[in-house]
């Protein structure tokens, strides 16, 4: 999968927890401010990534998430 | 069942536990002789600022941090400068009081709200104590609430001057700040830091900036004589029915969020000390922001929302001694496994403590595992200021209870009569509401222009004493500890926060396609509880997962993440009373597939939550 295909796709998945909000989106916003994400919803995209792509995400890089463009970056770099 | 209690013993290299017997200092405790432990003004006044601040700023802690703050890139050796801020209780002092003589310029009267809206950044504690000093009323609120559940706080608060961040005002106060003709005064901290740690100066149209603000103000101010009766601090939570509930708080609660900082979170001076809620719920500010400065520790901020590796990466390398945090970040760190805290020292962990509601056994027994000393539960509302029940650090801790109730506090199981007074249930392992003897020092003075509310929270017993009831059903073991059952009204209790389902109910209805709603509680494995919501649809709208879709957005835009509904299920109707109340219960029995008690008043015409794919 690109790049860009798992940015469509985490853009898909942000769509269904902040509807309307995700498109406008930038690739290097934070996504937590820039959405308003809390704890509870992070853990929903990761969980809904992980079955679709069936890719393991430890809890303890989650930190390594915080962009539309780091979210892609490691999930590219393990599918 | 089939937890064993825990049992204590001395730990080697940790300093004994302020609360050494239970028993004995439960029997001879005093609060006027627990008060000696308070400074006081020199005219004999109580003002939170000075026992927090003021006195340790003239004193041997004037050169110790009271605040250290890790900003998002704050952690390790390599942070730039500015991402980590370090305030010593000088510093504080020095910085509250230009802040409080700012007010004053600004013609802020004491008695007079100041509320801020800010992420935890160095200026929203610095704030609050500029507040205080000024004997003005200081009401945090949380920033994950969308601009709905802010703008009715700021109006039933009466605010006159509101703290917030640029990026908060854009998004959250611009749109609402004509609903709010009593706000005189808005002050904007800058969305970055400078290598000094100071914030970026702002220039947004209709606001102060802060730089601007504080730098003007003069760094010395004396506190006027407080009366310790004035208020202090509002902090608004929810009800079943109605609009939010604004809990006032006066400056002699002081004195409890001191003794209950000593002994319910063994807090010692000097201690490094990490409480992760945020101050726009009262833990955040009871514990958050006045206890542990009272108790002369060190007390570490973190800027950023909660993640498994950068917490352990914290506790370890700030050295965290005390440790108050919460069920669902602790399910979290269940979740990750033990993995993540291999060779993590955290050896310096003396007292960890949970808070937000009822910690479940396996995760106290997990604590133990993981950390070599298990989370204590303990438990109190927004209404009492501080804890009130509570496991220490000497005493056996029983997996799944809140523990004994603080020294000075007088807790009690009560059966509420039908004429209004209560009983004191003394039978043990009996169920009934968990009440408080009225009194105590941090108990709240009013809930803000709502008298009639206010006073159906107390009750008198026979005997003619009165008791606040405190709407959680418990039961107290024939050893004097207390186990929650459930609450006695349907608010909801989501990763800790209480949630009024009216709140939601009422800005769903406010969609066009939306006719009724109902929210309740739906258990979730982390968060304790999720929002979910039952609509019913005018005539005309189709319930797809397009219109499904669309409400949640609807919901969360105006309620934020805190508040928002996270499931909503198209009905045909909802189940109600004869007298047309809606019975949340009984939807939240059908959802959970529980029996459906009672339903002898419900109304017969209208059918339950069927959901419409079933119909």
């Amino acid at each position: 999968m690109t790049q860009d295909e798992i940015i469509a796709l985490l853009r898909e998945r942000l769509d269904e927890i902040v509807p309307g909000a995700a498109a406008s989106l930038g690739e290097d916003d934070d996504l937590r401010d820039e959405l308003d994400l809390d704890s509870m919803d992070f853990l929903k995209l990761v969980r809904g990534v992980h079955e679709q792509l069936k890719v393991d995400i430890p809890e303890t890089d989650y930190g390594k998430l915080g962009t539309l463009r780091a979210f892609a970056e490691y999930v590219a770099a393990r599918t | 069942m089939g937890f064993a209690p825990i049992p204590k013993a001395p730990r080697e290299g940790h300093a004994a536990p302020n609360l050494d017997d239970y028993d004995r200092v439960s029997a001879t405790f005093r609060w006027d002789e627990a008060e000696r432990a308070l400074e006081h003004q020199p005219g004999g006044g109580l003002n939170i600022a000075h026992e927090a601040v003021t006195r340790h700023a003239r004193g041997a802690r004037a050169q110790q941090v009271a605040i250290r703050w890790l900003g998002k890139d704050g952690l390790g050796a390599d942070a730039p400068p500015g991402a980590r801020v370090e305030l010593t209780y000088a510093d504080l002092e020095r910085e509250s009081a230009r802040f409080a003589n700012a007010l004053a310029a600004l013609g802020v009267a004491p008695g007079d709200r100041v509320f801020g809206l800010c992420p935890r950044v160095p200026e929203l504690y610095v704030a609050a104590f500029g507040a205080l000093r000024h004997r003005a009323v200081f009401s945090p609120l949380f920033s994950a609430f969308g601009p709905d559940p802010i703008a009715q706080r700021l109006e039933l608060g009466d605010a006159r001057v509101l703290v917030t961040t640029e990026r908060l005002y854009r998004r959250k106060i611009e749109p609402i700040r004509d609903r709010l003709p009593a706000l005189a005064h808005v002050v904007v901290i800058g969305d970055r830091r400078e290598p000094s740690g100071a914030p970026t100066p702002t220039s947004t149209p209709g606001t102060l900036d802060w730089r601007a603000l504080v730098g003007d103000a003069s760094d010395t101010h004396a506190i006027p004589e407080t009366d310790p009766e004035t208020p202090a601090l509002l902090h608004f939570t929810s009800g079943t029915t109605g609009t939010p509930k604004g809990a006032l708080h006066v400056h002699r609660a002081v004195l409890t969020h001191h003794v209950t900082g000593s002994l319910a979170l063994d807090l010692h001076p000097g201690d490094v000390y990490w409480c992760t809620a945020d101050p726009g719920w009262v833990t955040g500010t009871s514990y958050g922001i006045v206890a542990p400065l009272t108790n002369g520790v060190t007390m570490l901020i973190d800027e950023a929302d909660f993640d498994v590796a950068r917490w352990y990466r914290i506790l370890a390398e700030e050295k965290v001694q005390v440790w108050y945090t919460a069920p669902t970040a602790i399910r979290m760190l269940m979740r990750a496994g033990l993995e993540p805290l291999a060779g993590a020292d955290l050896s310096a962990l003396r007292f960890l403590a949970s808070v937000g509601e009822p910690l479940n056994p396996e995760a106290v027994v997990w604590s133990h595992a993981a950390f070599g000393a298990p989370f204590h539960d303990n438990w109190w509302q927004t209404e009492t200021g501080g804890i009130m029940v509570a496991n220490y650090a000497s005493m056996e801790v029983r997996p799944g209870s809140m523990g004994r109730p603080l020294p000075g506090i007088e807790a009690a199981i009560v059966e509420v009569l039908d004429d209004g007074r209560v009983k004191v249930i003394d039978a043990p392992d009996t169920e009934g509401q968990l009440a408080l003897r009225a009194g105590w020092p941090s108990m709240f003075r009013a809930y803000v222009n709502a008298e009639e509310r206010y006073r159906k929270c107390f009750a008198r017993d026979e005997a003619g004493d009165e008791w606040y009831l405190s709407g959680d059903l418990s039961r107290r073991d024939a050893d004097g500890y207390y186990w929650f059952v459930g609450r006695a009204d349907d608010v909801i209790k989501s990763a800790g926060h209480l949630i009024g389902p009216f709140e939601v109910e009422s800005v769903l209805v406010e969609h066009p396609a939306v006719v009724e709603a109902a929210v309740i509680g739906k258990p979730d494995e982390v968060a304790g509880d999720l929002i979910k919501a039952f609509v019913v649809l005018h005539r005309g709208h189709e319930g797809t997962s397009e219109l499904v879709k669309e409400l949640l957005g609807f919901a969360r835009a105006r309620l934020g993440p805190a508040a928002t509904p996270r499931e909503i299920d198209v009905v045909q109707g909802l189940p109600k009373t004869r007298s047309g109340k809606i019975m949340r219960r009984l939807l939240r029995a059908r959802e959970l597939g529980l029996p459906e008690g009672d339903t002898s008043t419900l109304e017969e015409d209208v059918g339950g939550a069927k959901k419409e794919s079933d119909s």
